[in-house]
């Protein structure tokens, strides 16, 4: 606990209970991810999982035409597999949180009695999946521009537009997972793959793997409005520079319009997910499902 | 007034009422409350959505688009392995379930076989929503050669797989809270090594054999050959072989299960680690 010690021994966060909460929360988490962990078998998941994701698209290119592994449409799929990580992890783990608290650990009651604000443990508790999924890109990224030509240089990459999507991406797929964790506090352990499972529909709608060109029609406009469709396609760029690849219709956008646009539906979403908290959790109370323990 | 007679099962009669006992709760909760339907079914089209656009993206031939198919349907019997029979013994130890069926009179592998029904049930239906509107969307053609050998070939899959569910739930019972992670490297990386979304000869021969002892892998190899009769050169091993080779893996998965069970049960109670929740 020696560095979450020390960020809560900080006057601000020292005054501030969301603070304290958040911090603590993601310690907890982190604990709960690692530390309850033989660590070899940490590592190995946290670095087999992803690259075994990944490598099932390099064997599907690689049956379909061996030579298109290099190429920059290869890049483009690889690497939105690769960020794809991130957004998934972050939607799964702030989502499983609930019924991780209410079924296995069994302390949904004393959570809600505590004098903490649940929408900022439930993003606190989502932050190891969070660090989980920025190691696993780094260990992917690299292993894909080491091992398939993935053409990411360190002084092409365009930090501030990587940087800046990234926040503000990921930020709403925080938002989107607290609306999927207030949810989950109303119904039983049967939906406890609901994040995945949304996590698996935005990975076919945001184009993480193929052009969204590739759509069925009634289907494109539902990429367009979601914010991480927006952010891989930021991200890629900002990765690959001249490198990347531009066939899809959003492509028209110049990276600065993206980003506005990116910037203003992350901010919808956050809100839109402080609302969604607070209603889920007094559906809960009223049904009296808060604790709830299914036993399936 | 005559105390009533209380009928007391014993021998096969208890085997199998305990084991749909504990198939029960599964199976009515599933029906009880539908909202999974959809989030369990009709979501995860996405996943298998998205290689099939990937296939379409790199052009590839048109029955690629149901190998995808039939690969996502798949993963339904594979995270109900992990989740609701490799780790559920370990889940019922956290939740105090585990000690009621050790004072039950009742044997371990009724409860096991019972999960592992109530387990098939709702995977089933996950995935035959997935092969149903997945074929639907993306106009799937299927030559299949034999229905019977296909539905054969399905059980003894399923015998083999939910057999060694069974096996594992013991084994992920002594990992403790590991179980967590230990389920969770066995999704994408077991994805891969079966071939669930392509032909698992790619592999190569060697990566092909170790991966059998993943009963999907030769399930799976085994269904593509019959579904997708008109491809030639698609399989690992004959079908005939597979089968046998299932039919052998269930057989001793089964076994393995029971000798696991006690084993760990005995272990289990000496150490005073049945009950034992904060590990």
């Amino acid at each position: 606990m020696a560095l979450a010690q020390r960020l809560l021994e900080i006057p601000a966060v020292r005054r501030s209970d969301r603070l304290r909460t958040f911090i603590t929360a993601a310690w907890l988490g982190w604990q709960i991810e690692t530390n309850w962990a033989d660590p070899l078998i940490f590592i190995i998941y946290f670095v087999a999982r992803p690259i075994a994701a990944l490598a099932i698209l390099v064997v599907m290119y690689s049956i379909i035409a061996a030579d298109s592994i290099g190429t920059p449409f290869f890049a483009y799929v690889y690497l939105g597999s690769a960020l794809y990580l991130l957004t998934s992890q972050i939607i799964v783990g702030i989502s499983w949180v609930v019924i991780e608290d209410r079924e296995q650990y069994r302390v949904a009651k004393q959570l809600h009695t505590a004098p903490i604000d649940g929408y900022t443990y439930l993003v606190g508790r989502g932050m190891a999946r969070f660090i989980v999924g920025i190691l696993s890109v780094l260990v992917t990224v690299p292993f894909g521009v080491l091992i398939f030509g993935i053409p990411v240089t360190l002084v092409g990459i365009d930090f501030p537009l990587l940087i800046v999507s990234t926040v503000f991406g990921l930020a709403a797929m925080a938002a989107l997972g607290v609306m999927i964790g207030a949810f989950t506090m109303q119904v039983s352990r049967q939906v406890w793959f609901i994040g995945d499972s949304i996590s698996g529909a935005l990975y076919l709608l945001t184009g993480a793997v193929f052009p969204i060109d590739l759509l069925p029609d009634f289907l494109r406009p539902l990429s367009y409005i979601l914010p991480s469709t927006y952010w891989l396609e930021l991200a890629r760029r900002a990765l690959l520079g001249d490198n990347a690849i531009q066939f899809q219709a959003i492509s028209a956008l110049d990276s600065g319009t993206m980003l506005g646009i990116l910037i203003g539906m992350s901010l919808l979403l956050m809100l839109a997910s402080v609302f969604v908290y607070r209603w889920s959790l007094r559906r809960a109370k009223e049904r009296g499902v808060l604790d709830m323990e299914t036993n399936f | 007034m005559a105390a009533e007679r209380v009928y007391k099962a014993t021998g096969f009669t208890l085997f199998w009422r305990m084991m749909w006992a504990r198939a029960y709760p599964r199976i009515i909760g599933a029906l009880r409350e539908r909202d999974w339907i959809f989030f369990e079914t009709v979501l995860p089209l996405g996943t298998t959505a998205a290689f099939v656009f990937i296939y379409r993206g790199a052009g590839a031939p048109p029955e690629y688009t149901g190998f995808a198919v039939l690969g996502g349907a798949m993963t339904a019997f594979w995270l109900n392995v992990l989740w609701s029979m490799a780790s559920q013994l370990y889940w019922d130890k956290d939740e105090g379930n585990l000690e009621l069926y050790i004072l039950s009179p009742g044997p371990l592998m009724a409860i096991l076989l019972g999960m592992a029904i109530g387990g098939i049930f709702m995977a089933t239906i996950r995935a035959v929503t997935i092969i149903l509107l997945a074929s639907l969307m993306f106009s799937v053609s299927y030559a299949i050669s034999s229905v019977p050998l296909l539905f054969l070939v399905f059980f003894m899959t399923m015998a083999a797989l939910y057999g060694m569910g069974m096996m594992f739930a013991s084994l992920f019972l002594t990992s403790g809270r590991e179980v967590w992670h230990l389920a969770n490297l066995f999704q994408e990386p077991i994805y891969l090594v079966s071939g669930f979304y392509f032909p698992v000869n790619a592999l190569g021969f060697w990566v092909a054999t170790f991966a059998s002892v993943i009963p999907l892998t030769l399930g799976m190899d085994a269904m593509r050959q019959i579904i997708f009769s008109n491809q030639v050169g698609l399989g690992f091993l004959p079908v005939e072989l597979e089968l046998l080779i299932l039919t052998i893996l269930a057989g001793l998965f089964l076994f393995g299960a029971r000798l696991l069970l006690t084993t760990l049960e005995n272990i289990g109670r000496r150490e005073g680690r049945l009950t034992e929740r904060r590990r």
